[in-house]
């Protein structure tokens, strides 16, 4: 039991420095993913529902692309705030 | 002699050859962000000092060109086809959010760089100006990028009211 405790103790420290900031970037980073996902899916979502009204209302197709394009760069601003949060995180 | 031909054509296959409203609107959305450039490089001198300021600058040279990117992507592939509008929209958001990316972790050791103002400025730069420029949007068949000035509308008015005197 002795030894046991003795070895967390030595891992415990061995975890500070180096392998705390190593792990530390790898879970922001682990984040910053995370973050890019959902704006990723609801892009392929507004995307595919752009291409359909398109398809059923060709005359449209100007309004639609303007939604569609403000609908993306909306979309797109919460991959830049988990980016952006990443960043303040980790170097701030 | 009747042929059987499959007439059913790919939404994908197709393109648009009109005018790109996205190119309007970025255009706009550039006008406005340069209207409000010297308010949020005071705001940033302000609370920051000087290196605030630059890094609120680099912020919003990276939000423009991340729009004027996106548009551009766009407005070239759709007149090429729909499905390769698609690829770049889809890729092209990985794309940018790499090139933004990128551009902040080459200044980020930089002596001037403050990344407080820098990330603060991308986030509210960009969402700022999205809701501002909402307001000018049109969303009717005549007008499918941005809505007519009032005074245009006016002058378009004229003659019509005159030719029916």
């Amino acid at each position: 039991m002795e030894a046991l405790t003795k070895i967390v103790k030595a891992a415990a420290e061995a975890a500070t420095g180096d392998e705390k900031n190593i792990a530390a970037a790898g879970s922001a980073g682990f984040a910053y993913g995370l973050a890019a996902i959902g704006p990723g899916i609801g892009i392929g979502l507004i995307f595919g529902s752009a291409i359909e009204s398109m398809a059923r209302q060709p005359e449209a197709a100007g309004m639609v692309r303007t939604t569609m394009f403000l609908g993306i760069a909306f979309t797109e601003a919460l991959a830049l705030i988990g980016f952006v949060v990443f960043i303040l995180l980790k170097y701030a | 002699m009747a042929v059987d031909i499959d007439t059913k054509i790919s939404i994908l296959s197709m393109r648009d050859t009109g005018p790109a409203p996205e190119a309007a609107l970025v255009r706009d959305i550039i006008k406005r962000g340069l209207i409000a450039t010297p308010v949020l490089l005071g705001a940033s001198y302000a609370i920051w000092g000087i290196n605030g300021a630059y890094s609120c600058a680099y912020a919003l040279g990276i939000v423009f060109a991340n729009f004027a990117l996106a548009a551009a992507l766009v407005a070239y592939t759709a007149r090429i086809s729909y499905a390769l509008m698609m690829g770049s929209m889809l890729f092209g958001y990985i794309f940018r959010l790499a090139l933004v990316a990128v551009a902040v972790f080459v200044v980020r050791q930089s002596s001037w760089v403050e990344l407080l103002p820098l990330g603060l400025t991308i986030i509210l730069a960009h969402l700022g100006l999205l809701f501002w420029e909402l307001r000018y949007v049109s969303l009717s068949l005549a007008y499918p990028g941005l809505k007519p000035k009032k005074s245009k509308q006016k002058k378009s008015e004229q003659p019509t009211e005159s030719a029916t005197q």
